[in-house]
C-alpha cells in the first residue's frame, strides 16, 4: 500500500520492482526513467517529504509510505508554484528531466538549507539536464524561494 | 535483476539470524549501491533482508564523551546533525562532498561503509575481474586507469574505495560496531576495510553474517583545524580522483598532532602513521607539508593513465594541511 499523491493505492508487485517501475505501471508516467542507475535524477520523487531516487528504491520497501510525484503537485487545475516558475522561466528544452528537477527543487525548498545561488547549484547537482537549461532552472527555483509562501508545507 | 525473496527484520537478532548460513543473502538499507549492482547482475542475492526498520537511527553520546551513530542514520541526517556540525565538521564536510542530495537522503552510514568500488571493469560483466571471479585476472591493469589506485595495490586489483564519509571517519579514528552470531565486537576503522592483496573479493574484515550496528566517534573531533579537499572531474556529484581529510591540533604556529587520510587513491581510506608522527611538533609551513606529502606517497606507483594522481595527491595533501592549519571553527572556508 502506498499513499500516492494523497490517495491510498494498493500495490501488488514482485520484490524486484523498483518504485519507478511501479509508479509508471500505475500510469503515473510523469516520473521518468533516465539512466536507471541513480546518476541522472530524472526519477526523483518525494517519499515521506524527502527527495529520493525511485530507480534505486524497491517498491516493496516503501509499504505504507507517502509518495509524491509530479502528478501530485498541481491542485484543482492550478499549477504548483514551481511548475509555473519553470514555465515562466523557460526552464527546460526537451522536458525529460523536468519532473525530476521540479520534485528535487521541492525537496530542496522543504529542506530549507539553500541560501545562495551556489547552494542551489550544489544541492541540485543530482539532477542532470542534457539540454543545458541550468541557468533558467536556477532562476525558476530562486523565484519560488523568494516567494516561499507559495510553497505549501509538506 | 535476478529473482529473489524479500524479508523484513524488526530487530538486530532477527536480522543476524536471517542471514546466518546463507552466503548469497544480503541486507538492504538505502539500496543506493546494492540495487544498482543487482541491475548490473554483479550482485545476485538469493534473498534480501530489509533492515530499514531496525532501531539503529539514533545519534547519541557515548560514555567516553564521543558520539555513537546508528548504522541506519542517513548520510543527510548525519551531515547536518548539530553535534556533528559543531564537534566533527570534518565528517560533515566529507559527507556533503559526496553523491547528491537524493542519494544522501537514502544512503545509510552502514551502507556507505559496505559500498563497493565503482571500477568500470568491476561493473562490466564482459571483462575479467578478480573481485567478481577470483583468479580470472584484473582488466584494469593495462586498461584505462584514470580512476584507479596508486597506493596499496596488488597485481590482482587496483580498484579504489569510493567513499568520502569513510575518509573522514578514518582520520577521526572511528570505531565500527558489528553484531553477529558470535556476539558483538568493535573494529577500528583502519582495520575495517582491507587492501586487495590476493583476495580482492574480500573487502572488509566484517564477516558476511555480521551486521554493522553503529559507528562510534571518539571525543576528539578536531573542530578547530580541519579540511576536506576533494578533487574530481566536475564540481559536484562525482567520485574523488583524490581527496584529503586533514585534522590538526595546533599550538601557535606549530602542529602538535596531525591526522591525514586519503580517498580515491587506494582500496581503503589511506592512512600512514609514519607520516602523521612526522607532523608532530613541526611548524605549519609549506616545507613541512611538502615533506609530509612526500613521506605519505613514498610507496605510490602509477598504472599509466593515473600517473597524474601522484603530483595531484601531493598538491592536495599540501592544500589540505594548509587549509587545516589556517582554519578555525568559527571562520571556515
Amino acid at each position: 500500500m502506498l499513499k500516492l499523491n494523497g490517495l491510498a493505492r494498493p500495490l501488488d508487485v514482485a520484490p524486484w520492482t523498483t518504485l519507478l517501475d511501479a509508479l509508471r505501471e500505475l500510469d503515473l508516467t510523469g516520473t521518468k526513467k533516465g539512466c536507471d542507475h541513480g546518476q541522472c535524477g530524472a526519477c526523483t520523487v518525494l517519499v515521506d517529504g524527502h527527495r529520493i531516487l525511485s530507480c534505486l528504491t524497491l517498491a516493496v520497501m516503501k509499504d505504507g509510505a507517502e509518495v509524491t510525484t509530479i502528478e501530485g503537485l498541481a491542485q484543482n487545475g492550478t499549477l504548483h508554484a514551481l511548475q509555473q516558475a519553470f514555465v515562466d522561466h523557460d526552464a527546460y528544452q526537451c522536458g525529460y528531466c523536468t519532473p525530476g528537477q521540479i520534485c528535487s527543487a521541492l525537496g530542496l525548498i522543504y529542506e530549507g538549507r539553500a541560501r545562495t545561488a551556489d547552494d542551489i547549484r550544489e544541492l541540485m547537482s543530482g539532477n542532470l539536464c542534457r539540454c543545458g537549461a541550468y541557468p533558467n532552472i536556477l532562476a525558476a527555483i530562486e523565484t519560488v524561494m523568494k516567494t516561499s509562501s507559495d510553497v505549501p508545507p509538506r | 535483476m535476478n529473482a529473489f525473496t524479500y524479508t523484513r527484520a524488526e530487530d538486530v537478532a532477527t536480522a543476524v539470524g536471517a542471514i546466518a548460513g546463507d552466503g548469497v543473502a544480503r541486507f538492504i538499507a538505502g539500496g543506493t549501491n546494492l540495487v544498482d549492482l543487482m541491475k548490473a547482475n554483479i550482485e545476485r542475492p538469493s534473498r534480501l533482508i530489509d533492515i530499514t526498520r531496525l532501531p539503529l537511527r539514533a545519534i547519541e553520546p557515548t560514555s567516553d564523551g564521543g558520539l555513537r551513530i546508528g548504522a541506519l542514520v542517513t548520510n543527510t541526517d548525519l551531515a547536518y546533525h548539530p553535534e556533528i556540525e559543531r564537534r566533527y565538521p570534518l565528517l560533515s564536510r566529507a559527507i556533503l562532498a559526496g553523491a547528491s542530495a537524493q542519494l544522501r537522503n537514502m544512503a545509510s552510514v552502514g551502507g556507505n561503509l559496505m559500498q563497493r568500488t565503482r571500477c568500470a571493469y568491476f561493473y562490466d560483466n564482459a571483462t575479467p575481474c578478480n573481485k567478481r571471479t577470483p583468479g580470472v585476472g584484473c582488466s584494469a591493469i593495462g586498461g584505462f586507469t584514470r580512476y584507479h589506485a596508486i597506493l596499496g595495490t596488488s597485481e590482482h586489483c587496483i580498484a579504489v574505495h569510493p567513499s568520502d564519509m569513510c575518509v573522514a571517519m578514518a582520520a577521526l579514528d572511528a570505531i565500527v560496531r558489528v553484531s553477529g552470531p558470535g556476539g558483538d565486537r568493535a573494529i577500528a576503522f583502519e582495520d575495517f576495510h582491507r587492501l586487495p592483496g590476493d583476495t580482492p573479493h574480500i573487502e572488509t574484515n566484517k564477516w558476511p553474517d555480521e551486521i554493522i550496528t553503529a559507528v562510534d566517534l571518539p571525543v576528539r573531533g578536531f573542530a578547530e583545524h580541519y579540511a576536506y579537499v576533494k578533487v574530481r572531474d566536475r564540481a559536484s556529484y562525482a567520485f574523488a580522483l583524490v581527496s584529503v581529510a586533514a585534522a590538526l591540533r595546533m599550538s601557535g604556529g606549530r602542529i602538535e598532532e596531525g591526522r591525514l587520510a586519503l580517498g580515491g587513491v587506494a582500496h581503503k581510506p589511506w592512512r600512514d602513521r609514519a607520516a602523521e608522527s612526522a607532523l608532530a611538533d613541526q611548524p605549519a609551513s609549506r616545507q613541512t607539508f611538502e615533506g609530509i606529502a612526500d613521506l605519505m606517497l613514498r610507496g605510490a606507483r602509477d598504472f599509466g593513465f593515473n600517473a597524474f594522481k601522484l603530483p595531484l595527491a601531493k598538491r592536495a595533501i599540501v592544500r589540505g594541511l594548509a587549509q587545516a592549519a589556517a582554519v578555525n571553527g568559527a571562520a571556515r572556508p
